[in-house]
């Protein structure tokens, strides 16, 4: 799960990882209310409008601005930012509307740094990446400079400890700022690791993190994901945070019956059990129909206990898509029993009638049954052996057997 | 022989009175897997199915019934606890098939395996298990889709395992081993652990190695297989279509900052004389054309 800015903000600020001062706006009069109140409480002038959405780069595409004359100059870019369709490298073409604002004090700083916190696969740990090439996209300086990223892993039955922290500051430079920017540094990091491991983190980035003149260490960026295996030990919190405007409302629909679904642009719908085999399933279609524009629509995996409900369910959803020209069901079923599949797509096809040709490859537990339930259900669904015959006749029935 | 679990495998399952752990508990005990004893904490004395005898800890378990193996059910919010457990009680084997659990608390199981320097294995979780055919199931495949015979299977995917098993067994071809590592960014062996294991086993003849996008695990395994396997391994990726930045089902299954791609992954496996098959429907008959 993704959150905002301003709410990465606000879980930084409990563990004490230094922030500027800011406060949310969801409405024009209410970014200048904050504005108003921001120049008051810091007694200057500056105040930065950031649009709040998931994703990076909003800086360039023109969705973060400063403000030196005041609330009313603050009120005019909130009018410009809020409701505007922010594209950045990582919306995708269509950009993601702005619905929310964060209006936070100008700060002048002395340099831009990175610091994040991912999960590293491959060593098993977490792993604490700095570099002194702040305000960039992180992703470039790995690829074209990796020598500026410094790593350390932390071991976690130890537990943070302050010499690996020391190791990135004085790798950064820090010393050069003040006395005091090293010790900041430590503390920051350590705060940071607590934010990680206590709020189940997957991802924990701050970019730029600033020097100010006076040697203050400040986050300027939030940008945080939680890992969605451990909502059960936030679910009240989680839910605030969660934003549901920017998700996908298919994946969102499919979330709440436990499926998993991701939306994809090809035409052909697919009902899979299985993530391995709901991946490879669209593998196949795109190898065999690939010359003749025929492609994936959707991830589904029903997973390996569904019953009948999820089955329909899934079944109706892929129904409803417009871009969908034929439906491929897969299944292998081990837990998962063929006959359960075949009564959930009997009964979906029955309440919204069929448009589209369904072709549907059973395999495993009950598939006789499963077959049967089919064919005696009056319903023109095509039958598949095996998953290369499946993606065949998905093929012919897309491009009306012209291939 | 085979490799990991067999005849002498003595499984106590840790969620046992749950209803995954029951269903699967009796479809392993009809397989011929000798389920032993169960735990359920605050359950012991009880009996399950009036014949394996169910105890309150693990430990408790290993001192009367001698198990060596564990498969766990336990839910996502004590499943790392669980784990944990069997490696205190000394377990030679843990299977976790749980699907769900937060990776910090994996970041810690998986430290605490490395402490015990080889004596305990862990598969999983997130995974279907392991098989012997006609020795040992410990795990939640379908058992009637495998034969009995010379290739191994590894990976990260449980359908696509049976997909691989089905196919083989549909040429006549048996399998030694079958082992689904699971698709979390954090667990137990690795692709690497697994085909050393087939390396060395006199029984494996050749090797399907299943993988798919997110991580760098086939890569490491692609290594490994160009410096030491003596055998043949045919492969294949799952993903190439995904999209990035999105996860697809598995917790580990996600291309991020242009890592983890089929294409990277499948390149590395053709460097290292792995045939990689085209399609899912291919992996048997790859494996197949590479036996002598």
């Amino acid at each position: 799960m993704k959150i905002h800015e301003y709410q990465g903000k606000l879980i930084f600020a409990k563990y004490g990882v230094p922030i500027p001062k800011g406060y949310p706006a969801h409405t024009v009069l209410e970014a200048e209310a904050v504005a108003k109140r921001l120049i008051e409480e810091t007694k200057s002038n500056v105040v930065v409008v950031k649009a709040q959405i998931h994703a990076g780069g909003r800086g360039k595409g023109g969705g973060v601005k400063v403000a030196k004359g005041g609330a009313a100059e603050a009120k005019e870019l909130a009018q410009k930012i809020l409701g505007m369709q922010l594209i950045t490298h990582q919306t995708g073409p269509a950009g993601q509307k702005v619905r929310h604002l964060y209006i936070e004090q100008g700060l002048e700083m002395v340099k831009e740094l990175y610091l994040g916190a991912v999960i590293d696969r491959d060593r098993r740990r977490i792993a604490f990446m700095a570099s002194t090439e702040g305000g960039m996209e992180i992703e470039k300086v790995a690829e074209h400079t990796p020598e500026k990223i410094l790593t350390v892993h932390i071991d976690p039955i130890v537990g943070f400890s302050a010499f690996q922290a020391r190791e990135l500051a004085f790798g950064l430079g820090l010393q050069q700022y003040s006395k005091e920017t090293v010790g900041k540094f430590v503390k920051l990091m350590g705060a940071l690791y607590e934010v990680m491991i206590k709020e189940d983190c997957s991802l924990v980035e701050i970019n730029p993190l600033v020097v100010l003149k006076n040697g203050d260490v400040v986050a300027l960026d939030a940008k945080v994901n939680m890992d969605d295996n451990a909502e059960f030990r936030h679910k009240a919190q989680w839910a605030e945070v969660f934003d549901k405007d920017e998700e996908d409302p298919v994946e969102l629909e499919a979330k709440d019956v436990g499926l998993n679904y991701v939306s994809l642009d090809g035409n052909v719908g697919c009902l899979v059990n299985g993530a391995g085999l709901a991946m490879a399933t669209m593998d196949i279609i795109k190898h065999a129909g690939e010359k003749y524009g025929v492609a994936p629509a959707n991830f589904l995996d029903v997973g390996g206990g569904a019953n009948q409900e999820q089955v329909t369910k899934a079944f109706s959803m892929i129904l409803k898509s417009d871009k969908v020209k034929a439906i491929f069901v897969n299944i292998f079923g081990g837990i998962m029993k063929c006959d359960v599949i075949a009564m959930g797509v009997v009964a979906a096809a029955k309440n919204l009638g069929l448009k589209v040709p369904v072709v549907v490859r059973l395999e495993g537990t009950n598939v006789e049954l499963g077959k049967k339930i089919l064919r005696e259900s009056g319903l023109a669904i095509i039958p598949a052996d095996t998953m290369a015959d499946g993606a065949a006749k998905i093929v012919a029935a897309v491009t009306g057997g012209s291939k | 022989m085979s490799i990991i679990v067999g005849k002498n495998t003595a499984v106590v399952v840790q969620g046992i009175t749950g209803s995954a752990g029951g269903f699967h508990a009796k479809q392993c005990m009809e397989y011929g897997t000798q389920v032993v004893a169960g735990v359920t904490p605050g359950r012991g004395g009880e009996s399950f199915e009036a014949k394996v005898p169910v105890f309150d800890t693990v430990k408790q378990a290993v001192e009367k019934t001698g198990c060596n193996a564990s498969l766990i059910f336990v839910p996502p919010p004590g499943a790392a606890d669980a784990i944990l457990e069997a490696f205190d009680a000394g377990l030679e084997l843990v299977v976790c098939i749980t699907e769900g659990i937060p990776v910090i608390d994996m970041l810690k199981v998986r430290r605490r395996l490395e402490t015990l320097n080889g004596k305990t294995r862990l598969i999983g979780p997130n995974c279907p298990g392991i098989i012997t055919p006609t020795e040992c199931k410990m795990g939640i495949m379908p058992g009637h889709i495998h034969k009995r015979g010379h290739i191994g299977v590894v990976s990260k995917s449980g359908t696509l395992t049976y997909e691989a098993v089905g196919q083989l067994t549909a040429l006549g071809i048996g399998q030694s081993t079958c082992i689904g590592i699971g698709g979390d960014p954090v667990a137990g062996m690795d692709f690497v652990d697994v085909l050393e294991m087939f390396n060395a086993d006199p029984d494996t003849h050749g090797v399907i190695m299943i993988g798919e996008i997110g991580g760098g695990a086939e890569e490491r395994g692609a290594e490994y297989i160009k410096a030491h396997m003596k055998k043949p391994v045919a492969a294949f990726i799952a993903g190439t279509t995904a999209p990035e930045g999105k996860r697809m089902g598995h917790a580990g299954a996600i291309i991020s900052g242009g890592k983890g791609t089929a294409a990277a992954k499948i390149d590395a496996l053709l460097s290292a004389g792995c045939k990689v098959a085209p399609t899912p429907s291919d992996m048997a008959s790859t494996l197949k054309s590479m036996l002598s």
